[in-house]
């Protein structure tokens, strides 16, 4: 069987090893959930739609996802496992990719648990069916790329709260890409194309975009490539450490 | 046959040099030792073999692969027990072995066949549906060495293969490296000088990252000087740890 996928079962068997996974998907479920029924205020809204719901996943995703990814390396390292996956005949990219996807996959389920609000929408009302299914690929892409950036940080370390805070505080350059905070500190210095190349990496404003209802190529562009981009610096990140 | 080599290894810490121009060879058919104090380079030479560390300089090569340049390759030819035995402490012996087995390139049908052999030879049979962190230690070390076997390499680099064993397993595992031993090149580190005498064919000794001898377990002997009475009425030693005081702390100094 292609290793990248055996990596990927063993990966994904293993958030169920332990109770984590059980605790995990309660957690999200009932903060996305109580998110959107008490501070988003789902029912006085009076709209079928589940903009209430998505509205949160960024902030929720920037401490939840680091709380999955954080384990996938800095776990190995801290138990000498990584000497045994790192001298299997598997080129690292087969390793890194596996992982990542194991992770994705969890936080897919985690996201397909929340249907029953979907169903609830469609018997309150007649929501846009196709924009809720763009949210939902969205998000999913979205949790993807918080998973590829604490993946690769989760590279660097043997300690998985170190890995945790790191991914947590990368993350949260990309959340507030778009917002006066991270912008005031670069514009007084920086040309104004830069500043736009950072305000336009903000996950905010690419997921706005989708969950609006416009599922479009710059969007899925922006997170797929920052995906790919994260997953070979995981890549780098574990070759670095075999020369250090 | 040359199945494991080494030229002019060295790897830098920092401004530590853990290993400094390691030099040697090993044919099919050889046990050798790889003996050394606490921090001599043993483990960091293996882990440079095995392809998990990057040398600063040198080239280390697996059954003439290069195991910088053409890892996969090489690793295809090799098994390695890492210092310390590690494997993942939530799953089974048996999820653990079939899914190193699979990751190895053994079919389902071969991966079965040949787990099955294993757990007889290294006698895992009563703890293969237990997980891996609620074993004992001498059964978390046979649970490393069947791993490394799962393939049947050519090449077995075994870092301290019964450490922490008892005297019985001590026994055993010692008697499954000879009996693996004509048809593979094995190079187990220890501290343990009675094991060099016991199973090896021949013992490299490494201070302080250098290669201060590579001989048969009875030149080595030759070389300890005459016991101290003085000394001796202390604490009794071997001839060979004569030798291996005599090489590694004198010969080092010197």
């Amino acid at each position: 069987m292609n290793k990248t996928l055996l990596v990927f079962r063993r990966e994904f068997a293993g958030y169920f090893a332990t109770p984590l996974a059980a605790v995990f998907l309660v957690v999200f479920l009932a903060v996305s959930t109580g998110m959107t029924f008490f501070v988003a205020s789902f029912f006085d809204r009076g709209q079928a739609d589940l903009t209430a719901f998505f509205l949160w996943h960024p902030w929720l995703y920037l401490v939840l996802m680091p709380a999955i990814g954080m384990r996938l390396w800095a776990e190995e390292r801290r138990s000498g496992t990584i000497e045994l996956l790192m001298t299997l005949p598997v080129r690292p990219w087969q390793l890194v990719v596996g992982k990542w996807l194991a992770a994705w996959a969890f936080a897919g389920l985690a996201l397909a648990l929340t249907a029953p609000l979907w169903i609830t929408v469609n018997y309150l009302g007649s929501p846009d069916n196709g924009v809720i299914l763009a949210s939902y690929i969205g998000s999913w892409l979205m949790a993807g790329s918080f998973l590829a950036i604490a993946a690769c940080i989760s590279a660097l370390t043997k300690n998985q709260v170190l890995a945790f805070i790191g991914a947590v505080v990368a993350g949260f350059v990309f959340v507030m890409a778009g917002f006066d905070l991270v912008l005031s500190a670069v514009r007084p210095w920086a040309p104004d194309i830069i500043v736009q190349a950072i305000a336009s990496m903000s996950f905010i404003g690419h997921f706005q975009r989708i969950t609006d209802g416009v599922l479009e190529a710059p969007a899925l562009i922006f997170f797929t490539s920052l995906i790919v981009f994260a997953l070979w610096l995981n890549v780098q990140a574990l070759e670095a450490r075999k020369a250090a | 046959m040359v199945l494991v080599e080494t030229r002019a290894l060295v790897k830098r810490f920092g401004a530590f040099t853990a290993v400094d121009g390691v030099t040697f060879k090993v044919n099919r058919g050889e046990v050798v030792g790889f003996l050394g104090p606490n921090g001599a380079g043993k483990s960091t030479t293996m882990k440079i073999i095995a392809g998990f560390l990057e040398p600063t300089s040198g080239e280390a090569f697996v059954a003439g692969h290069d195991s910088q340049t053409d890892p996969v390759a090489a690793r295809r030819r090799l098994g390695y027990l890492p210092e310390g035995a590690p494997a993942y402490p939530d799953m089974t012996v048996g999820a653990f072995l079939e899914f190193v087995a699979a990751m190895r390139g053994l079919s389902r049908a071969d991966a079965r066949n040949r787990l099955a052999e294993l757990v007889e030879r290294v006698d895992l049979a009563e703890v293969w549906n237990r997980r891996f962190e609620a074993l004992s230690k001498g059964f978390k070390r046979r649970v490393g060495i069947a791993q490394a076997l799962v393939h049947d390499p050519d090449v077995l680099i075994l870092d301290e293969p019964t450490d922490g064993l008892d005297p019985n397993q001590k026994h055993e595992m010692r008697e499954l490296i000879r009996t693996l031993a004509p048809n593979k090149a094995i190079v187990v580190s220890t501290h343990i000088l009675e094991e060099v005498e016991a199973i090896c064919t021949r013992a490299i000794v490494i201070a302080r990252g250098k290669l201060l001898a590579d001989a048969t377990p009875a030149e080595l002997l030759a070389r300890a000087p005459e016991p101290d009475p003085e000394r001796q009425r202390l604490v009794r030693t071997t001839r060979l740890e004569d030798a291996f005081r005599h090489i590694t702390l004198e010969t080092a100094g010197s």
